[in-house]
């Protein structure tokens, strides 16, 4: 175990308003010095759970661990945790230096110390000299960095952050995305994070917790997550793709009639959902041995920089998810003259691509 | 460990954390309570207890059949809703226009009226109501002006009657209605007046049909609270009425402080308390509450 | 008169057409500020009779009140009141202002179905009509000896305050953000401190006005005080009232005068307080 990081251990962690579970039988391991996103929805219980283990929320049961020690019934202020809110929530009436200096304040540390630890948490997140500022007078991004230099300026072992990047813009949140990851990296603290950005989630964590309603979803390092999502919340909630209903008999599966081959069989039968992520599908001239293929109307066709989005809706089935989306990358646009509105298409979709979710 | 503790980790620990969090909270509001429970619950609850004790000492209800068979009672229930009923109107008639004035001047100019609203609301009571005994009496400025000016021959009696009674009060509650309604009216989205003249709406039409029904909780309220503290109206009545305008808040005080009759008084007392209380309730049906306390 | 021509509202009605409400207005406003001031001029007339314009000027009412200890138709001893006033104005700061803000926090961190219910009943002094309170504290204070004494006045006074104290302070927290009390206890604050060192310094600015406000509806207040004072504790207000109910003393414009000042001294330093804490955000 590394002495600045502690893993956090979750056991059957519960929480009921009134007949509505914010929490539902969670339990989930969090190793020592990794970055953990919990991502979901609004509403899915993700900034509760951030809350139990800050202490701010009491769950019905259940059981915290930082390393080997039962921190479920400590009040907050005992838990020698970071933390940094959606909202910063920075003390308006103390400078830079006061807010960072607050929990080392709080500890005793000697002023010497203080200032010794002040300087270094705020160099550490690049905002050396500006101590002696005013809340007021800062940016939105500085604000962001003084709540973090804040919450790491007594070094604990394990920092939670609750949306911190929501509030910037997008631009700004995609650099802060980046630095926070490699300040992680730096310090080396576990880190537990709350996001309902799946983008956010895919670029920082080593590994996500997917939660909704209160359960947890899916547990995952961002690739499998992406690739291999557990059920159709999760192939709808991150990244985009559509979804096609599929009938699985006998080991054969079926897309409105048409034979189509997966990439892992299935064995059980039933009805499953095709995920076709759009980057995945492709225009095809022709059909060759490998891939799906589906025929379809080419309804929309959306420029969007980078790529060419292709909404098709396909000719044979119900009403309902008809819709394929494809994403043509731009360098191919300019070789490729695309169909236009109207055309019917062919889109094809590698049988290794080809996965399915109940 | 019991099997039941087993399956729910620490639910007992975190039901006591659980309780001591409600318990501090509780306890931060328990002297206030406590207060309020020692100042107004007990000795309310005594007088309410009073009023249905006969001179006889026994349970009865000599105390409310007297009152509802004495015409002086009658009259003083007549006058007191009387006063209190036209102070509301007259306060909502001049309150309301000045309200919406308000509301729509600049934030700046708008503060500066407000010091107007506020001066009077801060002003004792007692203060204000002497004023207008030394404004409105026989030899008072007013009169004087009028003399000197030759709209009137003899001076006109204006004050120790229901006028003079009713000049003070309004004075006095006016503040009470303006500042919920104009609370109200600042809050109103100015473009759903702008969107309902570019529908085609004349500004009266527009001020009818949009804005006046949007400011309607605004003055509900004013009303209400206007309408309440008039009903237990003592200071000002007691001095600009002269003795010729009793209301109940003066029978309760003069019961007590003549003859000495708790029983009287507290079924006069309680009646009063009634009354509030069903206009409060549907006060609290029609507005939140908040908005009540909003001074 | 070109400006008649103004547009005045959202709704493009021209100043012309709104004349009569500004004109309204204004004499309302007028008639709400100025009725109050005329006791100003009075105070210092030299007259027994009260004649205005004064013909002739004079401090002999500001005379009465100050030295004259004993007024000779004798209706009370004025400074002696003052005093008594001052200091239950006083205590009740320090009884309906700690009384008041505790109440405010507790309410504002439970849950909103205990709120909901302790909202009414905490804002019941001023609902309940008054004078009901004042004779029932009347009765209870005679079972403790309490009728006449300092002490039954600050409680008497606290409990018409504390409502206004907690309607302030209550919105003064709510506008607060909460989040920074939580940021503190995880860096370490335990919730006391977090208040004292985090919440307080933020709304003590509401809480200073708070107890202005307090002590002015203290030194305001006359139903309680008519029958819980007595003795020689009389308030000024409540030796004001005895004295108006039977003849016109102008030393009472001379006191109206000192507490116009009084208030209107308070007002202002409320509303500069108000503006100092708004532009903090």
């Amino acid at each position: 175990m590394n002495e600045t990081s502690l893993n956090i251990s979750i056991r059957e962690v519960t929480k009921k308003y009134d007949q509505f579970y914010a929490l539902k039988d969670v339990s989930l391991e969090i190793k020592s010095g990794e970055f953990m996103t919990l991502l979901g929805p609004s509403g899915s219980g993700k900034t509760t759970l951030l809350m139990v283990l800050a202490g701010f929320t009491n769950p019905d049961y259940g059981s915290v661990k930082f390393g080997d020690e039962e921190v479920i019934l400590k009040p907050p202020h005992l838990r020698g945790i970071g933390m940094v809110f959606q909202n910063y929530a920075l003390f308006p009436h103390m400078t830079v230096e006061q807010n960072v200096g607050y929990p080392q304040k709080l500890r005793g540390v000697s002023t010497a110390e203080t200032k010794r630890s002040v300087e270094e948490a705020l160099s550490t997140v690049k905002l050396e000299g500006l101590g002696h500022r005013g809340i007021n007078e800062l940016s939105g991004g500085q604000r962001q960095r003084v709540a973090l230099a804040r919450a790491i300026v007594f070094k604990p072992k394990i920092l939670l952050m609750d949306e911190p990047l929501s509030a910037l813009d997008k631009k700004l949140r995609e650099e802060m995305q980046i630095e926070l990851r490699q300040l992680h990296d730096t310090l080396n603290m576990t880190t537990v994070y709350v996001t309902h950005d799946q983008k956010e989630a895919l670029t920082m964590s080593d590994r996500i917790t997917v939660i909704n309603d209160g359960e947890l979803m899916q547990l995952g390092t961002p690739n499998e997550i992406y690739e291999h999502p557990n059920n159709h919340f999760i192939a709808d909630f991150i990244g985009e793709s559509s979804l096609l209903p599929v009938a699985v008999r006998n080991g054969k599966a079926s897309l409105n009639g048409e034979e189509i081959t997966l990439a892992e069989k299935t064995k059980k039968s039933g009805d499953f959902l095709l995920v076709v992520r759009p980057e995945k599908a492709f225009l095809a001239d022709k059909k060759v041995k490998g891939s799906n293929y589906f025929v379809g109307n080419l309804i929309d066709s959306i420029f969007q920089g980078e790529s060419q989005l292709l909404v098709v809706e396909l000719n044979s089935g119900d009403d309902d998810g008809r819709e394929v989306r494809v994403r043509v990358p731009n360098e191919s646009v300019t070789q490729k003259a695309l169909p236009l509105v109207g055309e019917n298409v062919t889109i094809g979709l590698k049988v290794a691509d080809s996965y399915v979710v109940s | 460990m019991t099997i039941a503790e087993m399956e729910k980790p620490n639910e007992r620990g975190l039901q006591q954390v659980a309780a001591n969090e409600r318990l501090t909270f509780f306890g931060l509001t328990l002297p206030y309570l406590l207060m309020v429970t020692a100042l107004i619950v007990i000795p309310v609850g005594w007088l309410f207890y009073l009023s249905f004790i006969g001179r006889d000492g026994s349970l009865s209800f000599e105390n409310y059949e007297r009152m509802m068979k004495s015409k002086a009672y009658i009259r003083i229930f007549l006058t007191t809703f009387k006063i209190s009923i036209l102070t509301t109107i007259i306060c909502a008639a001049i309150g309301y226009p000045l309200a919406y004035f308000m509301s729509q001047l600049s934030r700046k100019w708008a503060n500066i009226c407000m010091i107007g609203v506020l001066i009077p609301f801060w002003t004792s009571l007692l203060v204000r109501t002497y004023a207008w005994l030394v404004l409105l009496q026989k030899k008072g400025l007013l009169n004087n002006m009028a003399i000197e000016m030759g709209l009137i021959s003899e001076p006109i009696k204006i004050v120790h009657n229901t006028t003079g009674t009713l000049i003070g009060m309004v004075h006095i509650m006016l503040p009470f209605l303006i500042l919920p309604l104009y609370a109200n009216m600042r809050a109103i989205d100015k473009d759903t007046l702008k969107a309902a003249s570019s529908l085609g709406a004349t500004p009266t039409r527009a001020f009818w049909t949009v804005f006046f029904p949007l400011s309607l909780p605004g003055l509900l309220a004013g009303l209400l609270i206007v309408f309440v503290l008039c009903l237990g109206f003592y200071v000002t009545p007691a001095i600009l009425g002269g003795g010729r305008v009793i209301m109940a808040a003066m029978k309760i005080s003069s019961n007590i402080e003549l003859y000495f009759s708790w029983g009287a008084a507290s079924a006069l007392g309680v009646v009063l308390l009634v009354v509030t209380g069903i206009i409060l309730f549907i006060a609290s049906k029609l507005v939140s509450m908040d908005q009540l306390g909003n001074r | 008169m070109s400006f008649l021509n103004k547009n005045v509202s959202e709704t493009q009605i021209r100043l012309k057409d709104r004349l009569w409400l500004y004109i309204f207005s204004y004499l309302i406003l007028f008639l709400l500020i100025v009725p109050s001031l005329v006791v100003i001029p009075m105070s210092f007339s030299a007259s027994q009779y009260l004649e205005f314009p004064p013909k002739e000027w004079s401090l002999r009412w500001y005379e009465n009140y100050f030295f004259a200890w004993k007024v000779e138709n004798g209706f009370n001893d004025w400074m002696q009141a003052t005093w008594t006033s001052l200091k239950v104005a006083i205590l009740t700061i320090f009884v309906a202002t700690p009384i008041g803000t505790m109440a405010a926090y507790g309410l504002v961190n439970s849950n909103s179905r205990l709120g909901k219910i302790l909202f009414p009943i905490f804002i019941s002094p001023m609902m309940v009509p008054i004078i009901l309170v004042a004779i029932g504290l009347f009765y209870f204070f005679v079972q403790f000896k309490l009728v006449g004494s300092i002490f039954g006045l600050v409680l008497g006074h606290s409990l018409v305050a504390m409502p206004l104290v907690l309607i302030i302070v209550f919105s003064a927290l709510k506008n607060y953000d909460m989040n920074q009390e939580k940021v503190a206890r995880s860096l370490g604050a335990t919730r006391f401190r977090a208040f004292r060192e985090i919440t307080l310094p933020q709304i003590k600015f509401s809480i200073i006005s708070a107890s202005l406000i307090a002590f002015l509806t203290s030194f305001d207040e006359i139903i309680i005080s008519l029958f819980v004072a007595g003795g020689d504790n009389s308030t000024i207000t409540r030796s004001m009232f005895l004295a108006l109910r039977d003849q016109i003393d102008p030393t009472i414009a001379a006191i109206s005068t000192i507490l116009i000042v009084i208030s209107s001294g308070l007002l202002i330093i409320i509303q500069l307080i108000g503006n100092k804490e708004n532009k903090k955000d």
